[in-house]
């Protein structure tokens, strides 16, 4: 009976020998990972791209391959590159909220300072540069992935 | 759509797997031969096969975005064998984290100088819309209240962290390289 096979090697009929290069992240008990993973990358090329890396690094590597391959079999099309342009568009619409906000606050700091000149017209002249807060930018187009408009 | 429609001209999957590249290759529209790179990272990571099956999975009007994807992800996957695209999530998550922090703490600023006019200006509302109008907000005084809207619209899958590397992209340059 050929028992302690690694998902992979189950996988692929085939022995686990002891130096197997996928069984320390691919337990037999968890079959959908590996299925996932070679489904979206191919058996050969998981192992080629765990060979080489250091072995320190090849646990996280395969999480996040499992990872991308789990979204690349939800979405076919996009896979995680629609994860990484929505949060483009997320940090461009606030960055853009931002400097209004930022500059709705310039207003009324003027506001305020030609209501206290009102009342105390000696006021010292670098109030004035209050005005340059209005001077903000629009912060430049991000650039996003070719099927955002 | 790019497409290898020169009679002697095969495509850069055809090119790069030494073989004829007939009329009904799947590749050829969207690897087109001045492209050669492209190819190359798609089959060092996903390989021909899995990416014949994947455009076959597909509609044929989204093949060009899927091929798109899957170029962007075999190049973050050859720049961060670890962390592929994981890694620029993960970092940009935290951008759009820190930012609407940002966000909700000027905000509050921007509520306790609306106050303060309110106190100072009688007329302070007619002042603060004709402000929010210039800014091309028409939302009026309720600029400071919805702080968390955008975060709302985000992915609810993205909850994971990742330490990543991947700290020269902030800009989103690698999806240049794509197009």
């Amino acid at each position: 009976m050929i028992s302690g096979r690694c998902a992979a090697c189950k996988s692929q009929r085939r022995k686990c020998p002891p130096d197997c290069i996928f069984s320390p992240y691919f337990p037999p008990n968890d079959p959908q990972r590996f299925a996932c993973v070679h489904r979206i990358y191919g058996c050969s090329n998981v192992g080629k791209m765990l060979q080489q890396m250091p072995v320190q690094m090849r646990a996280q590597a395969v999480d996040t391959l499992y990872m991308e391959a789990r979204w690349r079999i939800e979405d076919p099309v996009y896979g995680c590159v629609k994860l990484i342009s929505q949060l483009h568009q997320n940090l461009g619409d606030t960055e853009s909220e931002l400097a209004k906000v930022k500059a709705l606050i310039a207003f009324h700091k003027l506001q305020i300072s030609q209501v206290n000149e009102l009342h105390q017209p000696n006021l010292d002249a670098s109030q004035s540069n209050i005005v340059e807060q209005f001077q903000f930018d629009y912060p430049a187009q991000n650039h996003y992935p070719w099927f955002i408009n | 759509m790019a497409s290898s429609s020169s009679y002697n001209s095969p495509c850069a999957a055809c090119k790069f797997l030494r073989r004829k590249c007939m009329p009904d290759c799947i590749f050829a529209p969207y690897f087109p031969p001045e492209e050669p790179q492209k190819f190359a990272n798609v089959h060092k990571i996903f390989g021909a096969s899995n990416v014949s099956k994947l455009l076959n999975e597909v509609l044929p009007h989204q093949r060009e975005d899927a091929v798109n994807s899957l170029a962007y992800e075999a190049e973050a996957r050859i720049k961060d064998p670890v962390y592929g695209c994981v890694g620029a999530i993960s970092v940009l998550q935290r951008q759009v984290i820190r930012l609407q922090k940002e966000l909700d703490a000027t905000n509050a600023e921007m509520i306790r100088y609306t106050n303060t006019c309110t106190e100072i200006i009688p007329t302070h509302h007619h002042h603060h819309d004709a402000a929010t109008r210039m800014l091309g907000n028409n939302e009026g005084p309720d600029v400071g209240g919805s702080s968390s809207s955008l975060l709302a619209q985000s992915p609810s899958s993205a909850a994971f962290y990742y330490p990543s590397p991947w700290n020269n992209d902030l800009s989103g340059d690698a999806f240049h390289h794509i197009h």
